[in-house]
């Protein structure tokens, strides 16, 4: 009646979980209970949780990151302890098959369900007003995809009170991951939660590939939209390219788990390092996803904090379009080490070292941008300069491993944890710290406190020397990563250090939400009221903060780069940027609850399909058929605004008096 | 003037299509289902590779050579690709709007992808009951998944046919109804494409 | 007939008509794949051809007819508004001959170096 779930599944013998599980239960509850006595749910059924708006799901997408950097980050503390505590033959505090879990959902939960949320939310809220239109192409499959996500969410977090979570490391390789090896209902959480969400990410990379090549302003031709829409092009192509490679790859792997088919098992010609291969073609475009939007933010925040236009424009985007096509020739240097001969290694060592060229070419476009330039140190800028330096460092160690015979020593110890985190953390995490700081005022109409945000910078810059330049020595001396213990005294001390710059970042975190309680109490002092608090460049900054659900009244009419800095010179150019007041009516999608309803069902199936409850798959089947087809009836799918409406909220809104 | 009119005078004086503006609802959708079959296509080419990889992976048991009869293939072939043509036949009616029209190539078109789906499933069961399942051999897992998966998206291209005959039925020739018919041509058409790599490199590959 | 384009987004609806081919252009298309189909099964039965060819000319014809569909059934062309399609078609290709060739070199790689010798 309910395959193999029963009252055994929830660890109540584990009391670290259990704690988790009831604080997480408290504090929602109390949330829940918040929501419902102030009659709040109206107001967030309609506006947030059913919206199609991209500004909303943009925002709803950087919530999620934020919440998941937490249970990620929870993870890498209980790691870094362990490890501070357990040398010379002490076993710690954390069993192997617990720590094994922790490692794996740490990776996991942090390249699915922060890195890429954050990304994809920034690139959601700031594309189209970027590219000077109303929304993404397919708004209401932009609700979906969120959904979809959060539904991926869920599980991974159910997956800790009811059941286990996976132990084969963030990209489950068989044969550990086949059932003979990894029986119970761990590695299935891990890849149903992952199909749900990377369906939600493919359908993401659809729709902003198609809003950047199909809808930008008039006049905005593919030399004139911002470096940031093109970063995000090569981001969204690489989605569109890579991650059906991971759902076919997850599917193979599945129907060995449930029907006994032989891709990837030990017996009757399956070849487990197909797998490796193949999650590894996927694997290599996605980091490329991930660190595309955060160059893309960096060149805008640099340019406009330095006051000059971007350095090398074609450069920037030819530089762009070649990471993303060699991004796919290089991925074998994930495992030089699984014997594929010198030939090949060699071919995909050169790869390696030549797709560091383009990233050198943006890294001079960006100093060349700052040199000259009359530089405000804002939080933003902090945020670019502290990725400069880092990000540098990172993609330098890089370098060296892409020597193969380098590689050999230095394969899968410390020394590439030490690398990976460098870079994403240098790239990703900075580079979305920045574009949250940048958007913050334009999505919610008031800027963040200065201080505290450059309190976070130095917490998470310095964290993250001290937690893993440690590292990169111990990984020189032999240590490897996933390891539970270890027998040389001497790693401890570094360890030790490690597990300090952990406790520092963890301050960052910290002070990034009281970085934001402070702004909403202090935000009527700190209100946006020009739309354009930074003296920005590009067209987002040409419209109020929040700006209106149509975002713009009139498009722009685009004759240039830096279209609205160009305007801001020349009151001739405004006018002509802006074209004549001749509002007209808009039709604007109204909220849906598809994109809800489906993730909902698409939980079902995943749960149901985990524990083998195989009537429960079939509700949930049915119920996305049913949502599916109620989407395809609906006619009313849009709401209409006078011209007289737009009119009216747009008169609110002097342009001309900051033009003058 | 009125932004459509703006679109015609754009058109007219030579302003290149990247500097139109927002293009037509048409043109997205079109484009954006044309990426998503990309994708899908993607995902053939990762179980296209495990099976290029696996085909000799038997574990002692059957090869394709001695398993798969090549004139079964060739009528599912003859089926699939004419069913292309109706379909094209069927999309030439939904643009001038004859319902009719439309119902007649379209049942045809599902006929024919029905015949397909029932002649590929019998090749299955056949080989089933001679132990020839896909849990025998690497090479079996392989092939069952490659031609399955896309005999799945036929069947879920046939689902969606009787969808849009009901729509069509229910709502008339709205352009929102249009633009699905579009979509549904390309899918049906992409799945041709696929099936010539299939009996390609799968059947007529096996030797 | 010039016909006023449909709508884009934010704007009132409209109305789209815009023809793509003709019953000849999908019937030209489906004689040529006939042409190659039949042409590829006897190519895989025949002995009028060098062994070691067969493959090389079951992948031309293979080509070969997807071209056709793409040309005759998809309207894929070189007009400017299908530089879109034809971008994204290419880059996908690209993904594709990769993902197929680059899994098959490196398997075939490893499996020489690293498999146990078949029983």
């Amino acid at each position: 009646m309910l395959g193999r779930l029963t009252w055994a599944a929830i660890p109540f013998d584990v009391p670290i979980v259990m704690t988790t599980a009831a604080t997480i239960g408290v504090v929602l509850g109390a949330v829940l209970l918040l929501v419902t006595v102030k009659g709040w749910w109206p107001y967030l059924w309609r506006e947030w949780i059913t919206s199609v708006d991209h500004k909303r799901i943009g925002v709803m997408y950087m919530i999620l990151g934020l919440l998941m950097l937490v249970r990620g980050f929870a993870d890498a503390l209980m790691m870094r302890t362990q490890l501070a505590l357990a040398a010379n033959g002490t076993m710690g505090y954390l069993p192997p098959e617990h720590y094994d879990q922790i490692f794996s959902a740490h990776g996991t939960i942090m390249i699915f369900f922060v890195a890429m949320p954050f990304v994809i939310g920034l690139m959601n809220f700031a594309l189209p007003l970027q590219l000077g239109v109303r929304d993404v192409a397919f708004p209401v499959l932009n609700s979906v995809s969120f959904w979809l996500t959060a539904a991926g969410v869920l599980l991974v977090n159910l997956s800790l009170v009811v059941g286990e979570f996976s132990r084969a490391g963030w990209l489950a390789y068989p044969p550990l991951s086949e059932l003979a090896y990894s029986p119970g209902v761990g590695v299935d959480y891990y890849l149903w939660a992952l199909q749900i969400s990377g369906m939600g990410t493919l359908l993401s990379g659809i729709n902003l590939t198609t809003t950047i090549l199909k809808l930008r302003a008039p006049g905005m031709g593919y030399g004139r939209m911002p470096v940031f829409c093109w970063t995000a092009l090569a981001s969204n192509l690489l989605i569109v390219a890579a991650f059906p490679i991971l759902t076919a790859t997850f599917a193979m792997l599945l129907l060995d788990r449930y029907c006994g088919f032989h891709f990837f098992t030990n017996e009757l010609g399956g070849n487990p390092m197909m797998y490796v291969n193949l999650i590894w073609i996927w694997g290599h475009p996605e980091v490329y996803i991930l660190i595309l939007p955060a160059f893309g933010v960096f060149s805008e925040v640099i340019a406009t904090f330095s006051g000059k236009p971007l350095f090398g424009y074609r450069s920037m985007v030819m530089a762009t379009m070649a990471i993303c096509v060699l991004s796919f020739l290089v991925w074998l240097h994930h495992f030089f080490t699984m014997g594929a001969g010198a030939d090949v290694n060699g071919f995909f060592g050169i790869a390696t070292m030549i797709i560091a060229v383009p990233t050198g070419v943006k890294i001079f476009n960006w100093l060349f941008t700052l040199y000259g330039g009359k530089i405000r140190f804002t939080v933003p800028i902090y945020w670019a300069l502290g990725f400069m330096a880092t990000f540098v460092i990172g993609g330098m160690t890089g370098v060296l491993m892409a020597i193969p015979p380098a590689d050999f020593v230095l394969h899968n110890s410390l020394f590439l944890i030490a690398h990976f985190h460098n870079v994403i953390i240098g790239g990703v995490v900075f580079g979305v710290m920045a574009g949250y700081s940048y958007w913050f005022p334009k999505a919610f109409g008031f800027k963040l406190n200065e201080t505290l945000g450059k309190a976070v910078f130095w917490c998470w810059c310095i964290g993250f020397y001290l937690a893993f330049v440690p590292l990169y020595a111990l990984g020189l001396m032999g240590a490897t990563r996933r390891m539970q213990h270890y027998t040389d005294p001497q790693w401890q001390p570094l360890m030790q250090v490690a597990l300090v710059g952990a406790l520092l970042i963890f301050c960052g975190i910290i002070l990034t939400a009281v970085q934001l309680a402070v702004s909403i109490r202090a935000r009527h002092r700190n209100r946006d009221l020009t739309g354009d608090p930074w003296n920005g460049r590009t067209l987002e900054w040409s419209i109020s903060s929040p700006p209106p659900v149509w975002n713009f009244a009139l498009l722009p009419q685009v004759a240039r780069t830096d279209a609205f800095w160009a305007a801001k010179q020349n009151p001739q150019e405004m006018t002509r940027l802006m074209g004549q007041r001749n509002y007209e009516s808009l039709h604007i999608p109204r909220n849906n609850p598809t994109g809800f309803f489906v993730a909902f069902f698409a939980f079902i199936l995943g749960f149901a399909l985990i524990w083998r409850i195989w009537w429960l798959a079939v509700v949930g089947l049915i119920g996305l058929l049913a949502v599916g087809l109620m989407q395809a009836w609906r006619t009313d799918g849009e709401m209409q605004f006078t011209a007289d409406e737009v009119a009216a909220a747009d008169r609110t809104y002097p342009l001309e008096a900051r033009a003058a | 003037m009125s932004a459509a009119e703006q679109l015609l005078v754009a058109s007219a004086t030579g302003v290149p299509l990247s500097q139109r503006g927002p293009a037509p609802r048409r043109v997205v959708a079109g484009f954006g289902f044309w990426l998503f079959l990309l994708s899908d296509i993607v995902i053939f080419a990762a179980l296209f590779a495990a099976y290029a990889v696996l085909s000799a992976e038997t574990a002692g048991g059957p090869s394709g050579a001695e398993l798969f009869d090549h004139k079964h293939v060739f009528i599912e072939t003859l089926c699939l690709l004419a069913s292309s043509v109706t379909c094209g036949f069927g999309s030439l009616a939904v643009q001038r709007a004859e319902a009719a029209s439309v119902y007649f190539w379209m049942a045809l078109t599902f006929l024919l992808g029905g015949t397909f789906l029932a002649l590929e499933m019998g090749e299955f069961r056949d080989l089933l009951v001679q132990g020839a399942g896909p849990s025998r051999s690497a090479f079996l897992s392989a092939f069952f998944t490659l031609v399955g998966t896309h005999g799945l998206h036929v069947t879920i291209g046939l689902c969606w046919l009787v969808v849009m005959l009901m729509q069509m039925a229910t709502l008339g020739f709205r352009p929102m109804v249009a633009r699905r018919f579009f979509c549904f041509g390309l899918f049906w058409h992409a799945l041709d494409i696929v099936w010539v790599g299939v009996f390609t490199i799968v059947y007529l590959g096996a030797r | 007939m010039e016909a006023q384009l449909q709508s884009a987004q934010g704007e009132s609806p409209g109305v789209s008509v815009r023809t793509y081919g003709h019953r000849r252009t999908y019937l030209i298309g489906l004689a040529y794949a006939l042409v190659l189909t039949i042409g590829s099964f006897w190519a895989a039965s025949t002995d009028l051809v060098f062994p070691p060819g067969v493959p090389v000319l079951l992948g031309v014809l293979a080509i070969a007819q997807m071209g056709v569909h793409l040309v005759f059934f998809l309207h894929i062309s070189s007009a400017p508004d299908q530089t879109n399609n034809v971008l994204a078609l290419a880059f996908g290709v690209f993904v594709v001959a990769l993902i197929v060739f680059g899994s098959m070199i490196i398997m075939a790689n490893l499996n020489h170096n690293m498999m146990m010798p078949a029983e």
